[in-house]
């Protein structure tokens, strides 16, 4: 038996915030076998998941502080995973208070939806500190698995049905485009570790299969492109995120996304960093497709999740303009607009789980009409985040764009950087509508026998107002710990 | 912490209390926007103290602290004679806004009063700021409250209107954004002082190329605000749907955002692109003066004509600025304060009069100078103030941007001038057509005389149309001083560049710059 067969109690240290999610979920599900799901215990899963995420965020930090590899360097935890890790989690902390309500309101059982809540959280704190391809496989795969069972949750609803199976059969597929690339890389560098692969690609050995090497890199660029719903590979986002229950929607457009971008940028920076020449034009002009694709098709939707489902797309591209630059400054910008729009858009998504009521009726931008007046607070606050997504100062909308495009600009790519500017003004339009909407037309009955905005919901909608004027207003907080980590190839 | 801080933090924790108010209680909420906006009022009187006791042509009030560290962003505030004055209007015309939505406001009012005092505050930091992320912040503000503004309390097609302005401003303002950034990246710094102290010194400078695309992206985003023919159709939409207040902050103010930047960044960041491209942009300023009458002759909506005449009067005041002259700057600059009291009288009382008889249509009206002699006499003295007759403010404005023209092409100010005949034609019908002839019977029972709040809204603006008018002296120095910095920095920019080997300008392509040159050669020798 090797000296490091078992690993040192530090590693153990290092994946703290997994082991304490792990159990948690578990236990939540031992406990249905044992206390079964009545009316009294219903709350119980949902605090317990609560509790195991509250504590994984200084389960983060204190793995943080401890950086290094772990698990003969399977997993690598520095700033960058530690920056996801801890934006997974308070995703998932959002997504849980969202839920309370939910679940009560569609009288629908309660441990296995935390439950695999947390198991999915689990897959992408491990895919945003795993150093090596098999664990990124493996961390996508407890993600997604998790989140098409969340996507069709609901098992008596249409379209819940409808929103697993195309996330199902659509994440598969690409979920195998990413396993052939790690395959094909693997029979080129004979390794499946980051930064082993990026020696081998720096020497000169390799160099000469480049073929290879670049067919590995689409290969994984199609898998990733499918899984931050990046065009032409954005299909199936708008299907599910309609179909899906309204804080999965939330869920699966912040969490699971920003997971991806972090392998994405891991791999890209880190061992396709030496070909980054090469894969650079690819992003870009999936970035200008994304964000043209998003922000068009948003602006004739009328069902909000729909609209809120291209937004997050045109989103992404903007993410992709900052990896296109492939730089430092880029992956910092692209980290904190991840951080900026996870707030927003749970925001918003929170907002159309309070309003949409029992069976998600209420699902038309119409229907908000006087919302403005009827529940001031609620409106008011879902006007913060819609003014982030538009992009106005004081709000971390605004930051996160600045911060892309200024990376754009510093890159040299000023005709991409001009484009996504404008496409931010077009982006305007959808936005305001919903503005519009809320405070400029009389309420209709929508707006009758809405209930007052439950106390999880409340306190997930003013979290994330706080931090999206947090960003807005102290960018420096959030930006300088990006920055610090960004610097990915070692 | 100096006055203009103080200045700066009041209208926002004004808003921030306005929204904390119990929202039945309308006679608080009227009151304490009102006290606010007064006291806000009287502290921005303090700032001509400066420019009371000693003649300073840099910055006063200046507060210079970081916000946020990378980029390197500070709040960087400070004012000079040319926002010195701008500021004012913006604290005298919020009491002013406040005092005619009294009544006019009856659903919502907490929100209304709320947003016209976080207008307030973006509309005072667009003037403050001399770091150009701030700037661009307090740009973006002003929008939002606005927006609101039109949209919530506007007239029937008030979405439209609202949704057209904020897509018009914003889709140009974000390529000045992208100029901002780009600035950072060859500057390293947003700060605007310290900008232009190195394009002074040479430690900064644009190749042409750059330089051009750098002014069109602030030029676009100050010519819609302004706004400049061809970029000025949200306007009028906006104004005729805007409530009344709505009106008067975005004539006497919003628009004056524009033809500022137009001044201190696109002149002063810029100078060598500002005058090789000052020829279209002066024909451009010459066909909105025209236009901009002919078009406001035949309105039937008495908004509508106003909203055209603004058109009109803003060409003036970019026909001087791209004089690059002393008298062109400073006409133009006074044009803006004489505009913003003039048109904004005007808006007010076109609001009066669509409170007695909730119609905008001339033809609704007639007459009305029997019922009410008062609100005539007001009307009648506003209107020869915006037509420009002498002893009244815009004739001075007018006249030094006409004077300044003619030192460098006389062929604009003969055009130019056209647009001050028609404005008498148009205002001259406008006032026979409603207040003159026969009084039809549903006016006569509609339209009682001015009431004393009424008064109290109007006459600091008559007194001012005098004052202007008449003592110049009292407002002319400061802005005159800044303005001759500006010019004097303009010219040695130019000189940098041509001492560093920039192209100058191909020989005839671009007669404007050579002749501006010369001619201010001239001037700088006569004084």
């Amino acid at each position: 038996m090797p000296d490091n067969f078992l690993p040192a109690g530090v590693e153990y240290l290092r994946i703290l915030p997994e082991i304490i999610l792990t159990v948690a979920g578990t236990l939540i599900m031992l406990l249905e076998g044992l206390a079964g799901d009545s009316v009294k215990t219903r709350n119980g899963p949902g605090y317990l998941a609560l509790f195991a995420l509250v504590a994984a965020i200084p389960a983060s930090l204190v793995a943080g502080a401890n950086p290094g590899f772990a698990f003969s360097n399977l997993l690598v935890i520095d700033g960058f995973a530690t920056f996801f890790r801890v934006l997974v989690v308070v995703v998932g902390i959002l997504t849980v208070l969202v839920s309370f309500q939910y679940l009560r309101r569609e009288n629908a059982s309660s441990s296995e939806y935390f439950g695999l809540i947390l198991f999915s959280v689990t897959g992408q704190c491990v895919m945003a500190s795993s150093n090596e391809l098999i664990m990124m496989f493996i961390g996508l795969e407890i993600s997604s698995i998790s989140s098409y069972v969340l996507a069709g949750y609901l098992r008596d609803d249409k379209r819940n049905n409808e929103a697993a199976i195309k996330y199902f059969l659509l994440g598969s597929f690409a979920t195998a485009f990413f396993l052939y690339g790690i395959a094909w890389i693997y029979g080129v560098t004979g390794t499946t570790n980051l930064d082993q692969i990026r020696y081998a690609l720096l020497s000169h050995d390799v160099a000469s299969s480049s073929i290879l090497v670049g067919v590995a890199a689409s290969l994984m660029l199609v898998g990733l492109a499918f899984k931050v719903s990046a065009a032409p590979f954005q299909i199936w986002a708008p299907d599910v995120y309609q179909g899906a229950p309204a804080p999965i929607s939330a869920f699966l457009s912040a969490g699971p996304k920003a997971a991806a971008f972090a392998i994405f940028l891991r791999l890209f920076m880190t061992s396709f960093q030496p070909i980054s020449g090469r894969w650079a034009p690819f992003v870009w002009s999936s970035a200008l497709l994304t964000m043209v694709v998003g922000n068009f098709a948003a602006l004739t939707q009328s069902n909000i999740k729909r609209m809120l489902a291209y937004s997050s797309i045109a989103n992404a591209g903007y993410v992709l303009v900052a990896i296109a630059t492939h730089s430092a400054i880029g992956t910092a910008a692209a980290m904190f607009y991840l951080a900026a729009y996870a707030f927003m858009n749970v925001g918003a998504f929170a907002v159309v789980t309070h309003f949409s009521r029992q069976g998600e009726r209420f699902v038309n931008i119409d229907d908000l009409a006087g919302l403005g007046w009827k529940q001031p607070v609620t409106a008011a606050l879902f006007s913060v985040f819609l003014l982030s997504f538009v992009g106005v100062p004081l709000t971390g909308g605004f930051f996160g764009k600045f911060y892309i495009f200024k990376a754009a600009l510093d890159g040299g790519y000023t005709w991409l950087a001009i484009l996504g500017l404008l496409n931010s003004a077009v982006a305007a339009y959808y936005y305001l509508r919903i503005l519009v909407v809320m405070y400029m037309k009389e309420p209709g009955e929508s707006c009758e026998n809405l209930s007052p905005l439950a106390p999880g919901v409340s306190l997930a909608l003013w979290g994330s107002a706080l931090a999206t004027l947090v960003l807005g207003i102290f960018p420096s907080v959030i930006l300088n710990f990006a920055r610090g980590s960004a610097t990915l190839g070692r | 912490m100096t006055l203009l801080d103080v200045l700066i933090a009041l209208p926002l924790a004004g808003f921030l209390v306005a929204m904390l108010l119990p929202a039945g209680n309308h006679a608080l909420i009227r009151r304490f926007t009102l006290g606010l906006s007064l006291l806000i009022f009287a502290v921005s009187l303090g700032l001509v103290g400066p420019y009371w006791f000693a003649h300073p042509s840099g910055y006063v009030f200046e507060t210079n602290i970081a916000w946020i560290n990378s980029p390197a962003i500070r709040y960087h505030v400070a004012v000079d004679g040319l926002s010195l004055w701008l500021i004012i209007l913006t604290t005298l015309l919020t009491p002013i806004s406040v005092l005619c939505s009294w009544k006019y406001i009856d659903k919502r009012v907490k929100e209304f009063f709320a947003f016209i005092l976080l207008l307030e505050f973006g509309l005072i930091g667009v003037f403050a700021a001399l770091d150009l992320f701030l700037f661009y912040v307090f740009w973006e503000v002003c929008l939002v409250p606005m927006y609101f503004l039109i949209g919530v309390w506007g007239h029937d097609r008030r979405i439209y209107a609202a949704v057209k302005f904020f897509l018009y401003t914003m889709a140009a303002s974000v390529l000045m954004l992208g100029a901002i950034i780009y600035l950072y990246g060859r500057a390293g710094t947003f700060d605007y002082t310290v900008i232009v102290s190195h394009l002074q010194s040479g430690a900064l400078s644009f190749s042409r190329a750059e330089e051009f695309w750098l002014f069109l992206a602030f030029f676009v985003a100050f010519a819609v605000k302004v706004p400049l023919f061809p970029l000025h159709t949200w306007l009028p939409d906006a104004h005729v749907e805007a409530p009344t207040a709505g009106s008067i902050m975005l004539a006497s103010v919003m628009l004056k955002m524009g033809t500022y930047g137009l001044l201190r960044y696109c002149v002063m960041l810029f100078p060598n692109a500002a005058h090789e491209n000052a020829g279209w942009i002066v024909v451009l300023a010459i066909i909105g003066i025209v236009y901009g009458a002919l078009v406001a002759m035949v309105q039937p909506n008495m908004k509508k004509l106003v909203a055209y005449s603004s058109v009109s009067h803003l060409g003036f005041v970019v026909l001087g600025i791209f004089s690059f002259t002393q008298p062109g700057f400073d006409g133009a600059v006074y044009q803006m304060l004489n505009h913003g009291v003039s048109t904004g009288a005007l808006f007010l009382l076109v609001g009066f009069l669509y409170e007695r008889r909730h119609s905008l249509e001339i033809s609704a009206y007639g007459g009305v100078a029997t019922p009410a002699p008062q609100l005539a006499a007001v009307f009648m003295i506003s209107m020869l103030a915006s037509i420009g007759l002498p002893t009244l403010n815009n004739f001075i404005g007018e006249y030094l941007v006409l004077q300044g023209s003619a030192l460098v092409n006389f062929h604009w100010t003969v055009f130019a001038a056209i647009g001050v005949i028609l404005s008498a034609c148009y205002m001259l019908w406008l006032y026979q057509r409603v207040f003159f002839g026969k009084t039809p019977d549903d006016v006569a029972h509609h339209m009682p005389d001015m009431t004393v709040r009424e008064w109290a809204a109007a006459l600091p603006l008559i007194a001012l149309m005098v004052w202007m008018g008449t003592f110049t002296q009292s407002f002319i120095p400061p802005i005159s001083a800044t303005n001759a910095v500006i010019l004097a920095r303009t010219k040695a920019n130019i000189e940098t560049q041509v001492k560093r080997g920039a192209p100058p300008a191909p020989d005839g392509s671009h007669p404007a710059a050579h002749t501006v040159l010369a001619s201010l050669e001239e001037f700088f020798r006569a004084r």
